[in-house]
């Protein structure tokens, strides 16, 4: 078995605990774990990424272009420069809530949002697209828009380990203060994907 | 993760001192350890920096004690003065080095090896590739030092020591470590002198050949498969090499490396003569690669080596699967043989994805390091516009390295740990007509600011040193520093002043800005108004930053302000539409990443990651941008 996991998104919006939590859990579920997270300067507001590996092998910790099982954005532009890494029919769910970047260095591109939505969606069938942050700050605060994708994946049912499971790892890991807010974070995506998907 | 993994190896290996300065990717190393300190009765300190650390860390072996040492690649530099010395004299307890190497590089000015500096400083070098091997070598660094009394080197990667998996350990809490230290005995072999080099000198060599012995008959160093193609490789990039292979693992014999330095010659030979080619699998230097090349030369064995030197491989930047796939095919095919290993195909190739907007790495919404670059900025223009004179602006190692990015465009210069205010007075000796402003971090300050700042005095450079004071060592996660009156361990130290530091120094324009207390205290103006303290904050940054740069000789301004990273925010701004013109300015010249001005909007506004700093309400000159909400 092997299952690989990318988390796209932008410094601050706590890519590196959700690969934590689902690194927890897989580990939890009797998987060898590995992950690859971006710590240190490219942290501050640039691109991030987490790898998650999970399998009965242990493998380095970056995945091959073309592997990733699932992929968890959590900002459009970020899901669509990570999506080579996205295996034929791997699975796509995307934070549709934008992050400009803070300056537009002279020859950067225009962020054009509708073309990236539609780029997304020409080239990932299947794809579950919906705003977690603002799912999150409904239910307190944008910051719990990682958790609830995590959410999300848990009711996509695309994770190789039970819901019980990562809830489990969420309980014991988030700390009291911000516990019912994620959880509710948490919850409310899953039955929102529940409900997107069926439709 | 892989760093804790080292922790805990460390720990159970009966370290008795720890000793580190914080630097992507080892910080968290000694974070852990901070954790189990009291329980475990384990002495660890933040030293100032990583030369002092060592030294530190020295002085507990000489007397016996177990010792580690944690730093990044570029830290080793710092340290190297002692460590040449060290590897002469020994150590007797043990002393282990953690030194994080960062391929691509993602958080560092270099992407030097530290295998090769092991094999420069003739001290051993272990090289794990997961964090389970993390942990196991560092108990054997810890053995090997002991019994060898040399220091012994703990080298990892990015990927190894930010990497977090599962870890099997001995015991899941740690006990209390075991006093083994007997203490400080007198004898001359603690003195270093050129008699006692030139006795220690053939002991040291002779280690080299007791240790690459020893290193053949360990098991870190394996050999897998049984093809004719044989694959040498250390460190994260076995795997790589282990999982391109897949499927095709008949072809191919890996040796796998775990002890780089000495080689160990032994074990490679017996490799060598099973396989009749051999491609290095390897990232920075080629190190694996010269080692063999050697040996297959002293040998006189019949091996064709592919490696980085005849252009197989990447001489540079991190590897991966991909990468190393990519090398092994080149080979292949030289080789003429049919098989191809496959990369996978993925949903999308990167040739396909539409032009996407650069997303560089920035100074936080809120970063009080912006508002003095925006005032040094202003400050240059005013004094250009009077005088003519440009200003070159030297930067140095922290957060505030990120104000070279556009638009604020205030770093023209950078180059390691305390360099600004050093360059920026030889760029005064060369460009007198110019002012000169260097900026440093407090805790970049401390590490290696204060000699500059005595040689300017000294030599009567005209150089104003920006000492940007957020009571912090911010970009490697926030840990304390001999400013901060707090030590590693969480007691009470004495606070030193940076402002008094650089008075004793000589220095005798010194001023303090106090950016927070003029953003928060309405007392600070006449009308006693929050709103137009704020308007005063930004001008007086910029008062303070002209007459400094006026003043004729070495010029100090500390700006003391809070990280925004962990402070909460006591206000945040909104930006009224009925007054906005939409003239973009805030956004464009500020490039605060809570300032948005969407394509298809015409005014901007402030995003819920405003930390009311209140620098773009003070730049707006329509009055636009107001507090919306205090006390959050």
């Amino acid at each position: 078995m092997k299952y690989d996991i990318l988390i796209a998104g932008v410094g601050g919006q706590g890519v590196v605990l959700a690969s934590r939590l689902l690194a927890l859990a897989a580990m939890k579920a009797g998987f060898h774990v590995s992950t690859a997270e971006t710590i240190g300067m490219s942290q501050r507001e640039g691109s991030v990424s987490s790898h998650i590996r999970i399998g009965d092998k242990i493998s380095g910790s970056l995945i091959p272009v073309g592997q990733a099982d699932l992929l968890l954005g959590l900002e459009p532009a970020e899901t669509v420069r990570n999506l080579p890494f996205l295996r034929e029919g791997g699975k796509v769910i995307v934070n549709t809530h934008t992050i400009p970047p803070a300056s537009r260095p002279p020859g950067s591109p225009e962020y054009d949002l509708s073309a990236l939505l539609s780029f997304l969606n020409a080239h990932c069938p299947g794809i579950l697209c919906s705003d977690f942050t603002e799912l999150a700050e409904e239910e307190g605060t944008y910051r719990a828009a990682n958790v609830a994708m995590l959410g999300a994946a848990a009711g996509a049912g695309v994770l190789p380990f039970s819901e019980e499971t990562l809830k489990a790892v969420l309980n014991a890991e988030i700390p009291e203060k911000y516990r019912a807010v994620n959880k509710a974070s948490f919850e409310h995506a899953m039955k929102c994907i529940r409900l997107i998907s069926d439709a | 993760m892989g760093n804790e993994a080292i922790a805990l190896g460390a720990i159970e290996a009966g370290v008795q001192v720890v000793t580190g300065y914080p630097g992507t990717p080892s910080t968290e190393a000694l974070e852990t350890i901070i954790r189990y300190a009291n329980r475990c009765g384990i002495y660890t300190e933040w030293s100032n920096n990583e030369k002092v650390a060592l030294e530190t860390s020295v002085g507990a072996a000489y007397s016996g004690a177990k010792a580690l040492v944690t730093m990044k690649q570029v830290g080793l530099n710092v340290a190297s003065d002692p460590l040449m010395s060290l590897s002469y004299i020994g150590v007797k307890g043990a002393l282990v080095l953690l030194v994080a190497d960062d391929p691509g590089p993602h958080s560092s000015q270099t992407e030097q090896d530290t295998r090769a500096f092991g094999h420069f400083a003739n001290i051993p070098v272990l090289d794990p590739a997961t964090p389970q091997e993390a942990y196991e070598l560092t108990k054997l660094a810890f053995e090997l030092s002991h019994e060898f009394e040399i220091p012994v080197i703990l080298r990892t990667t990015t990927r190894v020591s930010h990497s977090c998996g599962d870890v099997e350990v001995t015991a899941l809490e740690p006990a209390a470590v075991e006093v083994s230290c007997e203490g400080f005995v007198k004898d001359r072999r603690w003195t270093i002198f050129p008699r006692l080099t030139a006795e220690r000198h053939p002991w040291l060599e002779n280690v080299q050949v007791q240790l690459s012995e020893c290193f053949s008959g360990l098991s870190c160093n394996s050999v897998s498969g049984s093809g004719k193609i044989g694959i040498i490789a250390s460190g994260v990039s076995a795997l790589y090499a282990k999982e391109a292979v897949r499927g095709f693992e008949e072809l191919f014999t890996l040796f796998r490396v775990g002890t780089v330095y000495p080689f160990p010659e032994k074990a490679a030979l017996s490799f060598l003569k099973e396989i009749d080619r051999l491609i290095v699998v390897e990232e920075l230097d080629p190190y694996l690669e010269e080692q063999v090349l050697q040996l297959i030369g002293k040998a006189h064995l019949p091996v064709d080596v592919y490696g980085k030197k005849n252009g197989f491989f990447p001489v540079s930047g991190e590897y991966n699967v991909d990468i190393v796939i990519d090398g092994i095919n080149g080979v292949l095919a030289d080789l003429g043989e049919n098989s191809c290993l496959p990369h996978a195909s993925p949903a999308v190739l990167r040739e396909e994805l539409p032009p996407l907007p650069i997303r560089a790495p920035t100074l936080c919404a809120g970063c009080m390091h912006r508002t003095v670059f925006y005032a040094f900025k202003q400050a240059a223009k005013q004094l250009k516009k009077d005088s003519q004179a440009d200003t070159i602006f030297s930067g140095d190692i922290g957060c505030y390295t990120l104000g070279n990015a556009h638009p604020l465009n205030m770093v023209d210069t950078c180059l390691c740990m305390g360099a600004g205010m050093s360059i920026a007075g030889g760029l005064f000796r060369t460009n007198p007509e110019a002012k000169h402003v260097a900026f440093i971090g407090d805790s970049t300050f401390f590490h290696s600011g204060i000699p500059a700042v005595i040689n300017a005095v000294y030599n009567g450079a005209d150089v104003t040193l920006a000492v940007l004071d957020n009571r912090t060592t911010a970009m490697t996660g926030h840990q304390p520093h001999p400013g901060i009156g707090v030590t590693a361990l969480g007691s009470a130290s004495k606070a030193i002043d940076i402002a008094d530091v650089v008075r004793s120094c000589g220095v005798e324009f010194v001023r303090t800005v106090d950016i927070e207390s003029l953003e928060n205290n309405p007392e600070n103006n006449p009308e006693n108004n929050l709103e137009n303290s704020l308007e005063n904050s930004l001008e007086k940054c910029v008062e303070a930053a002209k007459e400094a740069m006026k003043f004729e000789g070495p010029s100090v301004i500390v700006f003391k302000g809070k990280c925004v990273g962990i402070t909460k925010p006591s206000k945040c701004y909104t930006i009224e539409p009925e007054n906005c013109t939409g003239c973009g300015f805030c956004v464009i010249q500020l490039g605060c990443p809570a300032l948005t001005l969407p394509a298809e909007e015409d005014k901007p506004f402030i995003q819920d990651n405003c930390s009311g700093c209140g620098l773009c309400a003070q730049v707006c000159s329509s009055g636009a941008i107001r507090i919306q909400e205090v006390g959050l």
